[in-house]
């Protein structure tokens, strides 16, 4: 299967845009990633080894987090997968209206 | 001190999106390559603002539509350069929202101040770092069409 590296990701990753692994599953998709790749690992996953939870991964439109098998769903190789960052900010400024205070994400609770 | 290339019709896109979206913050994608100095832009791509709870003070980009949005740049043989989105009467540097919510290292993230519905001062930040640990925003000067517009600090 294909894995979409984003352009954050792409140094970390012999500067390749695409990467092709065999893989019955996300999991060893990205276990075959990082093998290859080492240093993908510390941006992809915590010191305690869980998906880091602003790094999004896609299998081909769904959020492979929201799977009912999550990392264990079965790929096959015409599937893709986007390791995407997530974008997000803005001034938190309350600006005289009200400040909605949100909950910190926490990390992801696949992966351990 | 990095260089954001930007054709004008690019510049005054972004502009006009923070004014058509105004008082919410807009955002958006830039698609580009890299140049030895910076990020050479050749397109941007509107986004929705998924955080329509605070949609005045925040900005958040589909993962999803990231997806789309890069599966766009590699047809186009470009990627993913950076980022834009307003600061409605706020000033256009980096908030600390901002900085924490900032994840593409190497990725431009240009702000541009919407004062009362017109567009003001836009300036850009590089990510720079090589870790979540360690990064960092510098600013970045934004030559448009060979022309220097200015940098945050100027």
């Amino acid at each position: 299967m294909n894995i979409l590296i984003s352009t954050p990701l792409r140094p970390f990753a012999g500067g390749q845009h695409v990467l092709q692994v065999e893989a019955g599953t996300v999991g060893e998709a990205i276990r075959a990633l990082t093998g290859a790749h080492p240093e993908l690992r510390k941006h992809l996953f915590t010191p305690e080894g869980k998906l880091r939870a602003f790094v999004n991964l896609y299998l081909n439109e769904d959020d492979v987090r929201y799977l009912p098998d999550r990392e264990n769903t079965r790929v096959s190789a015409a599937d893709s997968l986007s390791i995407i960052p997530s974008i997000a900010g803005g001034t938190g400024h309350p600006g005289g209206r009200a400040l909605i205070i949100l909950q910190p994400a926490g990390e992801a609770e696949i992966w351990n | 001190m990095s260089i954001l290339r930007l054709p004008r019709f690019i510049y005054d896109e972004i502009r006009a999106h923070g004014e058509e979206t105004y008082p919410q913050e807009c955002c958006g994608a830039l698609l580009g390559h890299p140049a030895a100095e910076g990020w050479r832009i050749v397109a941007s791509v509107r986004s929705g603002n998924t955080r329509t709870d605070s949609a005045h003070n925040r900005y958040q980009i589909a993962p999803v539509e990231l997806v789309h949005i890069q599966r766009t740049a590699r047809r186009q043989g470009a990627e993913i350069a950076g980022f834009y989105h307003s600061h409605p009467d706020h000033p256009p540097q980096w908030s600390p929202t901002d900085f924490a919510e900032a994840h593409w290292l190497g990725c431009s993230y240009v702000i541009t101040e919407v004062a009362q519905g017109k567009a003001g001062r836009t300036n850009s930040f590089l990510l720079a770092g090589t870790t979540e640990e360690d990064k960092h925003f510098e600013d970045e000067a934004i030559v448009m069409d060979d022309e220097r517009i200015g940098a945050p600090s100027a």
